[in-house]
């Protein structure tokens, strides 16, 4: 006290030792919440569903197939040369996200993409032949109307991006595996 | 409003903190402009910083500040288990599975919610037990005493229906056999007991509910929490001399002295409420209940969680169907009329040579009741639960009220200094 005389502005003992315990108290705190924040992170059990294999005989030439992926809707469609064609000859110039054809598919009657509209994440229609596929021959979102080509790009907005494409690759002739891809 | 006037100024007087008394916690304009419409500054201000606290409190005082962090940290961890937690008979054991195994941090959520509800039991019994010696349940403190016994029944509805979710061997069976204690009252038992379980037997309907009542009960604890402080409040906390505050002298403000007593006991308690999740978190729990709960086979031996053995042992003791359940429920219920039951005017223990003693009986019948009840219900222990549940009854009933008109008591110091002054001779000594 009678230092704290000789200088206001002079930090005392107590205020070190209540910034100290402070500071330790705060760390044990946030320490403490941590594991409770982790607990809404994915499972090991949910993260263990990472790939699903697709059999491809399944899916004649000109149809589609929905598999679930990690809880997301995945599209593997079996093109015909005449979408390929389309596909390939559309002008990135005319495109809200340009980018190639070849850049999205590893052989070209194969596209796999993530059946999620980049809008607002509805599922675009288009997967059976009894739904729209809008104008230009891919799939068509219904709750905004965003359309997608035979490649999966987006051509009439309000979607900002092309269907993105999972992970995945051909394990033998007719199957691929989507999600872990490095074994 | 006197005693707090009084002692604003003897504050001031002897400079115990002046830095205080010029500290408004609503100095910038924000809070001034809150404050003025929602008074929470000047409410947390009156009930920390300007709180009056008997200045020789023990650290059994810290009981009922850890029993309300305890709850806070049930409510938190029990929401964090709810998120996994799936209440359906086909999946609700592997779904507690899953949460020790796959679930970031599940065990870790899980074992503090197993032995949180443990040590809530262990807090809440010595915060009773606290009462009890220094008579805090006296005038003019009956109705805190009161919704404390309604707060232990809320935990014991609560913690009950919490040990069937897991749905394991004992989950099931102890939700069963308690259930059943409704089948005793006559007529209407067997339509209670359909009622309470939506069906023939605990099945999925009795998992829901329960899964949803446990969840809405710690809430209802938070509501009888807020009331049993209004009611401290109101008067003021008892302390180890039992005597009433008489001058300003007697009192320190809650905050700093309590604030940082209180935060001392959390560190300590934290530190064994640890140790026991992290290197015995099974201590408190029954191997059986790790398995899946089996309507077609009973455990040879059924026992419920520790906090609940006194009172099972009770249930077991008395060779009637009914005469069991009623002397189970009394247990509890007694303790509403133990204000009036206890005729002594003098609160403290310590200057009741008779109760004294008893008191410790009592604390001894009460561990032989909790031994007795975790014992198979045959020969000698029998006897000995038949004895001690005669004798618990006796305590409230005869010995509290006898001892309270033959004892002559030694005289009480004068005030709370006084006997704050003596502790602390002694301790220079």
């Amino acid at each position: 006290m009678t230092k704290k005389k000789k200088s206001e502005n002079l930090h005392t003992r107590r205020d070190f030792l209540k910034l100290t315990a402070g500071a330790v108290g705060s760390v044990g705190a946030i320490s403490a919440v941590w594991p409770f924040m982790d607990s809404m992170n994915p499972a090991a059990d949910t993260l263990a569903q990472a790939s699903v294999e697709v059999n491809l005989n399944e899916i004649p030439e000109g149809s589609a197939k929905t598999v679930l992926w990690q809880g997301t809707p995945i599209f593997v469609r079996h093109r015909t040369p005449k979408e390929i064609q389309e596909a390939e000859d559309t002008p990135l110039t005319q495109m809200i996200d340009p980018e190639t054809d070849k850049a999205r598919i590893q052989r070209p009657e194969w596209l796999v993409v993530v059946g999620v509209c980049t809008h607002l994440g509805c599922v675009p229609l288009g997967q059976k032949p009894t739904e729209p596929r809008g104008e230009y021959g891919g799939w068509l979102c219904p709750c905004h109307g965003s359309q997608f080509d035979t490649s999966g790009r987006v051509c009439r907005g309000p979607a900002p991006t092309n269907l993105p494409i999972p992970p995945y690759k051909f394990i033998d002739e007719n199957t691929i595996r989507i999600g872990a891809t490095d074994d | 409003m006197k005693i707090q006037l009084e002692l604003g100024r003897l504050m001031t007087k002897r400079k115990i903190s002046t830095k205080q008394q010029k500290r408004p916690l609503y100095d910038n304009p924000v809070s001034k402009w809150i404050d003025k419409r929602l008074p929470i500054f000047t409410f947390i201000r009156h009930s920390l910083d300007e709180y009056p606290t008997p200045k020789n409190l023990n650290w059994l005082w810290n009981g009922g500040s850890l029993a309300g962090i305890t709850l806070l940290i049930m409510i938190i961890s029990g929401i964090t288990l709810a998120m996994h937690y799936n209440p359906d008979p086909a999946d609700a054991f592997n779904s507690v599975e899953r949460i020790m195994r796959d679930v970031n941090y599940g065990w870790l959520v899980r074992y503090i919610h197993v032995n949180g509800a443990s040590f809530f039991f262990i807090l809440v019994y010595l915060h009773m037990f606290r009462s009890m010696y220094y008579g805090s349940y006296k005038s003019p403190r009956e109705l805190l005493w009161i919704v404390g016994v309604l707060i232990l029944l809320l935990m014991m509805a609560t913690a009950f229906m919490g040990y069937v979710l897991p749905w394991g061997q004992m989950s099931f069976w102890g939700a069963k056999v308690i259930t059943n204690l409704f089948s005793a009252i006559p007529f209407v038992g067997d339509s209670i007991v359909h009622w309470l379980l939506g069906g023939n037997n605990v099945a999925a309907p009795t998992l829901h509910r329960f899964f949803a009542l446990h969840y809405l009960l710690p809430f209802l604890i938070v509501a009888f929490v807020a009331i049993h402080l209004i009611c401290l409040h109101q008067f003021g906390s008892n302390n180890p001399s039992g005597v009433e505050v008489k001058k300003a002298q007697d009192q320190i403000p809650f905050h700093p002295y309590y604030t940082v007593k209180d935060l001392y006991g959390l560190a300590i308690y934290l530190l064994v409420f640890s140790l026991f999740v992290f290197f015995a978190p099974n201590f408190f729990g029954e191997a059986v209940n790790y398995n899946p709960a089996n309507p077609l086979v009973t455990p040879p031996h059924i026992v419920p969680e520790w906090y609940f053995l006194p009172f099972y042992a009770i249930l077991r003791s008395i060779p009637d169907k009914l005469g069991g359940v009623l002397g189970m429920f009394g247990a509890v219920s007694v303790l509403f009329f133990l204000p009036w039951l206890d005729r002594s005017k003098i609160k403290s223990a310590a200057y009741r040579p008779m109760f004294r003693p008893l008191f410790w009986v009592f604390i001894l019948n009460c561990i032989i009741l909790g031994w007795v009840g975790a014992k198979p219900p045959e020969g000698w222990y029998l006897i000995v639960g038949r004895v001690s549940t005669l004798y618990y009854f006796a305590h409230f009933l005869v010995v509290l009220p006898v001892v309270g008109w033959m004892e002559r008591p030694l005289t009480p110091p004068a005030s709370i200094s006084d006997h704050y002054k003596q502790k602390h001779k002694r301790q220079k000594k």
